[in-house]
């Protein structure tokens, strides 16, 4: 029986330790915008600049 | 002859009949084009991927020398958020962000300028942050980089006021995660003696687990529910009783029933009830207390008014303050520049668009010399002005600081829940001390125990979340079909209204619409309609331009000969014919005295009178059923700035005359709103511009009509969207019927608190019957509610649905 009471102050002490990380996560501003990061995650990481070929960048910018 | 329409490809307007092409591709204007090359150079393609013509079109895309003040180091120190060596971070207001392809390319603007380290949107703020090395690009040129590809950051006055962040949302995330961790706990806690049955917990565990459960509520308690109870501390003091005092008193009942019992060793409380109440209570508040955070309903002349202007110093221009102008110097106001300042007009041709101020957009005429009030805006090429008043006296200034003065009468109305709550209270004060008293004389150990049972059961847990969840899910619902309330109690003061105060130009007529319609003996023919358009659009008088745009897809031609005569008329040559607009005695040389009341515009072809363009102020689709429908529930005024000239047209709608009213100063609106008040009214005052500030500030209720919401809008507590107008009843409805939904959903919650009283007056009330009623009640009134508002949005807004 006696282990239940080391248990239970153990998990206590977990769940305090993800009440502080929720502190954190909103002291950081994680919960001030709802919408921006779910639309950000879908844009594609590809960075713009590199792989296109330099002939045609030069065609856009003739014009 | 109507072709086949092309839409820009950068903002999917109609490119009319002369789109610009670039590449194959059409473009409304120059604008667009070169936005649209901006970002292809930059191969930032996916910016038209993402969504189809996902940009924004600018009339004016020049700035030219608008941003100059941002290199004046004041200015600059005030609007950077932070500095530290050569990184700087700055956060804009851009209301013209819209969709996911804006938020990509303002994320990407390190791609087109590399001074830029990171910039990151916030979507439901409008708002961008930009961190930039200074030695690279400068603030000027930040902002300068996004109006190039049209998404210009709005700075204004306020901005040089420190910003306040807004914390208050967050402090109730920390009170809800608080009070939910503790719930959850608590509730794992209690679960051996909920099942333990008759034999009981192991007492040493049982003692160890109510221990930690107690330390668990504390936090509750002191941080999750002060703001209960310091509320009704407060208005206890000032001796009412609202909400917070029956809830109060609930929440200290259990606690102190359940501190009690564990410190004294005598049962196991009601801690889980406890918790589980204000992790509902706070759940309700943050549902309600969603607001539209890019919407300002307080706004006041400072977030309007630009933060510097261009000083006229003999041939020198400089750039300065708005707050360091004096009597006595020259400014330049340049086109689409607003007017800071009371001021005289000392060089140029000034057409004043007042709209912000009147809600009427056509331009006014102004003469050298003439006084120019602040708040205008000059349409066309650059005036000069003398300032005649400090930014702190102007007229404006007045009409806001009046308008706050018109306040101070309390607008709210005596709350549904209030007046419940204060009945509620003192029934469940009499029926507890009942109680006890009846429990003293046969088991007089019980009678305190039993007392605080009363208490604990009678709590309004129901009653307490039946409001957050019913107007937080109509605001939504309002929200959704484009009008946009201040805070939900508007909900409940909307359904009390009993008279509806309409201001006339911006807000019952369309503030960009003119209807024009020809009056002569023989029609006109396509080409002498393109004639006409071609004259009117030589010229920038008002009319014109109201002339030249009514007629779309007519080709103009080539006007030799132009000439304009001031305050007469306008004249020009097209092949063999000889146009003249304008007055009746300039075209057709009649001196008959003019009929003032209306817009007319002449046309004179070869020396022949034709006729003239009668040009009225178009009324707002569905104006006539709208006022219909509202007459038979409501008393209707129309309060007009203009003269009478539209008496006419307006009686049949409003029928009776007596409550039209026309040449309304904006005190004389306030007046009336007061005058209407001190008659017992409840008043719902619409209007649209800065001179009904007043009256709508006076009103129990003020909205603002507005075509873009973000928009400037006067302070008010509520914003509906023009195009939405014709739907006010709706709105009025579904207000009604929230109000019906909370009065049911309170008959809900008596219902479960007879039965809960039922056990604690005999003395049963023990914790796992709490535990299991409280939730019971609570839900069952958060899905009645729910489910009744969502389908009182489906029965009133679903045939709604444009396009």
């Amino acid at each position: 029986m006696n282990v239940l009471f080391i248990l239970i102050t153990l998990s206590s002490i977990v769940a305090g330790g993800f009440l502080i990380a929720f502190i954190w996560a909103v002291k950081t501003g994680q919960f001030d915008d709802g919408h921006t990061p779910a639309v950000r995650i879908l844009f594609e990481d590809t960075k713009v600049s590199d792989t296109d070929s330099n002939n045609e960048e030069e065609l856009t910018e003739n014009k | 002859m109507a072709k086949e329409q092309l839409k820009c490809i950068h903002c999917g307007e109609d490119c009319g009949k002369y789109p610009v092409i670039w590449e194959d591709k059409p473009f409304c204007c120059n604008g667009c084009k070169t936005v649209y090359q901006i970002v292809n150079q930059n191969k930032l393609y996916t910016y038209y991927e993402l969504e189809k013509t996902p940009g924004v079109r600018l009339d004016n895309p020049e700035f030219g020398d608008k941003f100059a003040y941002l290199d004046q180091e004041e200015i600059k120190n005030k609007l950077l958020e932070f500095k530290d060596g050569d990184f700087s971070k700055v956060t804009f207001f851009v209301p013209t962000i819209h969709c996911s392809s804006c938020i990509w390319l303002l994320e990407n603007l390190n791609t087109l300028n590399s001074g830029i380290s990171y910039s990151s949107v916030n979507f439901v703020k409008k708002e961008v942050s930009v961190t930039f090395k200074e030695s690279k690009i400068s603030l000027r040129q930040v902002v300068e980089l996004m109006a190039s590809v049209h998404y210009t950051p709005v700075i204004s006055l306020e901005d040089l006021d420190k910003k306040k962040p807004k914390k208050t949302n967050r402090q109730l995330l920390f009170k809800l995660g608080v009070a939910g961790f503790s719930f959850g706990n608590i509730m794992m806690l209690s679960l051996p003696d909920y099942l333990a049955g008759a034999s009981g917990v192991d007492p040493a565990l049982q003692r160890f687990l109510s221990f930690l459960i107690l330390i668990l509520a504390v936090p509750v308690l002191v941080y999750s529910a002060n703001d209960y109870l310091l509320s009704a501390y407060k208005n206890l003091k000032v001796k009412i009783v609202n909400t917070d005092m029956p809830i109060s008193l609930g929440i200290l009942a259990l606690f102190g029933q359940s501190a009690f019992e564990i410190l004294t060793n005598t049962g196991t409380g009601y801690f889980d009830s406890f918790a589980g109440f204000i992790f509902f209570l706070l759940i309700g508040k943050w549902y309600q207390g969603k607001t539209y955070e890019a919407l300002s309903f307080d706004r006041d002349y400072k977030s309007y008014f630009p933060i510097a202007i261009a000083k006229v110093d003999g041939d020198k221009e400089s750039i300065i303050q708005i707050r360091d102008l004096e009597k006595g110097d020259r400014i330049l106001v340049r086109h689409n520049e607003l007017i800071p300042v009371d001021s005289e007009l000392v060089k140029g041709v000034a057409r004043i668009d007042y709209s912000f101020v009147t809600g009427e957009s056509n331009p006014v005429s102004k003469l050298i010399g003439d006084p120019i009030y602040a708040g205008g805006k000059q349409v066309g090429a650059a005036i000069e002005l003398k300032v005649n008043k400090s930014v702190d006296q102007s007229n404006l200034t007045k009409l806001w600081n009046q308008s706050e003065s018109g306040d101070i009468n309390a607008k709210t109305l005596n709350t549904i829940v209030d007046r419940v709550s204060k009945w509620f209270t003192y029934v469940v004060i009499v029926l507890a001390l009942g109680t006890a008293a009846f429990w003293f004389f046969i088991e007089p150990l019980r009678a305190i125990s039993i007392f605080t049972a009363v208490l604990i059961v009678a709590c309004p847990c129901a009653l307490a979340l039946s409001i957050p969840f019913t107007y937080g899910n109509s605001m939504r619902i309002f929200g959704k079909n484009g009008f946009y309330i201040k805070q939900t109690q508007v909900i409940e003061n909307l359904s009390k209204i009993d008279s509806i105060v309409f201001d006339k130009t911006g807000t019952i007529t369309e503030s960009n619409a003119v209807k024009v319609v020809f009056e002569g003996e023989i029609e006109l023919s396509e080409e002498e309609t393109s004639l006409i358009k071609s004259v009117a659009r030589q010229s920038t008088h008002p009319l014109s331009t109201a002339l030249y745009n009514h007629f779309t897809n007519i080709e103009t031609h080539y006007v030799r000969d132009f000439d304009e005569v001031p305050s007469s008329g306008v004249e020009g040559k097209i092949g063999d014919f000889v146009i003249k607009l304008g007055s009746k005695a300039y075209v057709c040389g009649n001196n008959l005295t003019q009929d003032f009341l209306q817009s007319q515009v002449f046309v004179g072809i070869n020396g022949t009178c034709r006729g003239y363009f009668r040009l009225e102020n178009k009324y707002r689709a569905g104006l006539s059923d709208l006022i219909d429908e509202l007459g038979k529930r409501y008393e209707l005024h129309l309060l007009s700035g203009d003269n009478e000239g539209e008496k006419e047209r307006l009686l049949p709608l409003f029928k009776k005359a007596n409550r039209l009213h026309f040449n309304q100063k904006p005190e004389d609106k306030l007046a009336y709103i007061q005058k209407l008040r001190e008659d017992n009214k409840n008043v719902l005052m619409i209007g649209d511009g800065l001179n009904d500030a007043g009256a709508l500030n006076s009103a129990q209720i003020g909205i603002t009509i507005a075509d873009d919401i973000y928009n400037f809008s006067p302070a008010c507590d509520g914003i509906l969207e023009a195009r939405k107008f014709k739907f006010l009843a709706s709105y009025l409805k579904m207000a009604h019927g929230s109000i019906n939904t909370v009065k049911a959903s309170f008959g809900i919650s008596i219902l479960y608190n007879t039965i809960g009283l039922g056990f604690a007056v005999q003395g049963l009330l023990t914790p796992i019957v709490a535990a299991i009623l409280m939730p019971i009640s609570s839900v069952t009134v958060v899905l009645f509610v729910s489910a009744i508002t969502a389908s009182l949005g489906l029965k009133y807004f679903s045939n709604l649905v444009e396009k």
